[in-house]
């Protein structure tokens, strides 16, 4: 008997289907179960942000920047503030930039909660996805106390933030992160280090470094496959430089370097540095200040452009911004690490089957509002 | 065996029908909508319990009545009732492109497949509908019957994603059913009967002598036969057919309202066959653990069901605590570790009774 050839079988994932994490759809070729080759198509959630902010003024884009990577909108308020204030050459007051680092730290807990509770609802675990759920659930209540909103924010503003923190939050959060912390090892216990979910995932789509730096992924992607490439450290924006934190990277602990399990892991170490930060940005948040002193009446940067990049829990989220001198931007530009991260699927997923990809996809933690735009 | 009973007893009380044939049609019938009304109550009460049970462990309440107005009951026992009323009057979805005979038999090939299976459970000492010699090999026969009509769900459907999860049910459930069959043959060993009855009777006598305990290659067995049990009801860590985050809902992706539900009551109808199973052969089915005491009729329905509710919420702690499998390792799990324990296992209880027998 010789070799029997079936037939490729085009399978179209999406743009409605549980586990593509939005609206992408993905044209998978498969051979049986096995998946020879994946076409991303993506645009069912373009908003055209960035010609929009063409046509409106500096203070009005920062809604707009909510909308990108509405998991994370305190992160992409904050990129978008900071490049704009490069720009102008202004600086903040110190409690202003505590206030940020506190909020986008607190924003990127909740992120990667949300990526790994959604990772573990990808390879079929339930439960550990509402555990996460629940405890984001509170960091979400606390910007809501911050704020009035629970997904976008609108928050970090050029110059300041729109509201200075209320009365009694730093006691919350500090409640919170005595909570939280032991909460880390419960995950661990019910999903990390699972047979099922260490099967599922380690040695799984593999991202070689040389890979992932030819293809410009970032983040916790890059990291898990050994690239120790931080923005917060490497570039350090805001105070950054004032907080002692690691830089978790993957080290194939019980698969390859850059495969599943490793990502989801970088994932969970961040969660554990960023309470560090916290606990060292609550401890320095200095009582008095203005949160508005510094944001200017009208924000006219001078002529000339400026790239600046900042660490969003999905990588390097860089804003572009051409000013020809007018109250609105000339143009704006923004790159979205899940984009760049996206491109990648394609290359690390042939030959897996169609089970492993949807543990890729999952495990590279993409928002299609941030790819799209 | 009741069907007899009935019939003689219908003779008996009908004496101007005595000898027609329309009593024994009625002798059939009788036991058979009994057999409806239990299989539809228990999916009531599993379905209640799953989303009570997966509620508590994900630190949840679950279903809840409010007290006022339309509300689903005290902490919402009336749940699944309204899920099911909802479930009848929901439009009836064919698609347009699918084979209408054949999506419209699916679902009832998988119900008849559950439902002949329970008519050979020994729910008591003499509450048993059909008490076949062959009674355990026929539940093993007849259980993988519902197989058909998960693939002709999965064909007929018209849809890749129906498609996929047919196929992965056929390889998974096929396989399964040899490890589940080894290991049931280590009980068949022991007692030396087929009949369900006659292995109850073997276990007779306290806790210490059901199968379960008297050797350890029969606890051996009862475990591979309980994991292959779950993966024969398509459920977490081996719900692979229906992997909703994978193929939207597997073989069942294009069904909706009652033919919808229909899969559902046989998935959990499965489930009380093979725990039903799984107690009548390895945990003394309707006998008491205590030598001598509540061993009564009326106990008897109690252990028994006692002993399948104890076996299901194991499955629901294990559905709600594991990720799900991929296929290879799925059939890994069954062809390279059950397989190969479970045939050893078949020659361990042999040379346990040739020492110890």
């Amino acid at each position: 008997m010789g070799v029997i050839h079936g037939e490729e079988m085009v399978l179209n994932i999406g743009p409605q289907h549980p586990s593509t994490h939005g609206v992408l759809r993905l044209k998978v070729k498969t051979d049986g179960e096995v998946v020879s080759d994946i076409y991303p198509v993506i645009g069912y959630l373009h908003r055209s942000f960035e010609k929009h902010c063409e046509n409106v003024t500096y203070e009005q884009v920062v809604p707009y920047t909510d909308r990108c990577d509405y998991i994370a909108s305190m992160n992409n308020n904050l990129g978008y503030a900071v490049t704009v204030e490069e720009l102008m050459g202004i600086e903040v007051p110190e409690k202003v930039e505590y206030i940020r680092i506190i909020v986008a730290e607190f924003n990127r807990i909740a992120s990667h909660l949300l990526a790994l509770g959604t990772y573990g609802l990808d390879v079929g675990a339930f439960t550990p996805f509402l555990y996460m759920f629940r405890d984001r659930e509170r960091i979400l209540d606390m910007f809501e106390m911050v704020c009035g909103a629970r997904l976008l924010y609108n928050y970090i503003w050029v110059g300041g933030v729109s509201h200075d923190l209320p009365k009694g939050f730093v006691e919350t959060a500090y409640q919170f992160l005595d909570y939280f912390e032991p909460q880390v090892t419960e995950y661990n216990n019910l999903l990390t280090y699972n047979k099922i979910f260490v099967e599922r995932t380690a040695d799984v789509g593999v991202l070689p470094p040389d890979v992932a730096i030819n293809y410009g992924v970032t983040g916790p992607n890059l990291r898990a496959s050994g690239v120790k490439w931080d923005i917060r450290k490497d570039e350090p924006y805001s105070i950054y430089d004032k907080f002692d934190f690691d830089v978790p990277v993957g080290q194939g602990e019980l698969g390859t370097i850059g495969d599943c399990w490793d990502r989801y892991w970088v994932r969970m170490r961040e969660i554990e540095e960023s309470v560090k930060i916290l606990r060292q940005a609550l401890k320095g948040l200095p009582k008095d200040g203005d949160v508005h002193q510094a944001i200017p009446k009208k924000i006219r940067p001078p002529k000339g452009s400026i790239y600046k990049r900042t660490e969003s829990p999905r990588g390097d989220l860089a804003y572009y911004i051409t000013s020809d001198g007018k109250p609105k931007p000339y143009r704006l530009k923004m790159r979205s690490p899940a984009f760049t991260s996206l491109s990648v699927l394609n290359k690390i997923s042939k030959g897996w089957m169609l089970s492993d990809v949807i543990a890729i996809l999952g495990s590279l933690d993409i928002v299609l509002g941030e790819i799209d735009r | 065996m009741t069907v007899d009973l009935l019939y003689d007893w219908l003779n008996e009380t009908i004496p101007f029908l005595s000898g027609n044939d329309l009593l024994l049609l009625f002798a059939i019938l009788i036991p058979a909508l009994m057999l409806f009304l239990v299989i539809a109550v228990n999916a009531i009460v599993l379905v209640y319990a799953e989303r009570k049970v997966s509620a508590f462990m994900q630190d949840r309440v679950g279903p809840m009545g409010q007290g006022v107005g339309l509300h689903a009951g005290k902490w919402g026992m009336l749940q699944t009732i309204a899920d099911a009323l909802k479930l009848i009057s929901k439009e009836d979805i064919i698609p347009k492109l699918a084979d209408r005979k054949l999506f419209i038999m699916a679902p009832f090939i998988i119900f008849v497949g559950a439902f002949i299976a329970v008519i050979a459970l020994p729910f008591g000492e003499s509450l048993i509908v059909a008490d076949m010699n062959i009674g355990i090999f026929y539940i093993l026969a007849v259980s993988s019957f519902g197989v058909i009509g998960l693939i002709l769900a999965g064909w007929s459907s018209n849809n890749k994603w129906s498609l996929y999860g047919g196929m992965r049910s056929a390889a998974q459930i096929i396989s399964y059913e040899i490890p589940a069959g080894l290991s049931l043959v280590t009980v068949i060993m022991l007692t030396g009967t087929l009949s369900m009855q006659g292995i109850i009777q073997y276990q007779s006598g306290g806790i210490f002598d059901w199968i379960v305990f008297s050797s350890p290659f029969s606890f051996i067995a009862f475990i591979i036969y309980f994991i292959a049990g779950i993966a024969e009801t398509n459920r977490t860590p081996f719900d692979i057919p229906e992997a909703e985050s994978e193929l939207v809902g597997g073989f069942h992706t294009e069904y909706s309202g009652m033919r919808w539900s229909f899969f559902f009551l046989s998935e959990y109808a499965n489930m009380l066959v093979v725990n039903g199973v799984a107690v009548t052969a390895f945990l003394g089915g309707w006998q008491s653990p205590i030598s001598g005491y509540f061993n009564t009729a009326g106990w008897g329905i109690f252990w028994f069901i006692s002993k399948i509710l104890v076996l299901v919420f194991v499955m629901m702690w294990v559905r709600w605590t594991f990720p799900r499998l991929r296929v290879d390792q799925l059939m890994d799990i069954c062809w390279k570790y059950l397989l190969p324990i479970a045939l050893m296992n078949i020659f361990g209880v042999g040379l346990w009774t040739l020492i110890f027998g």
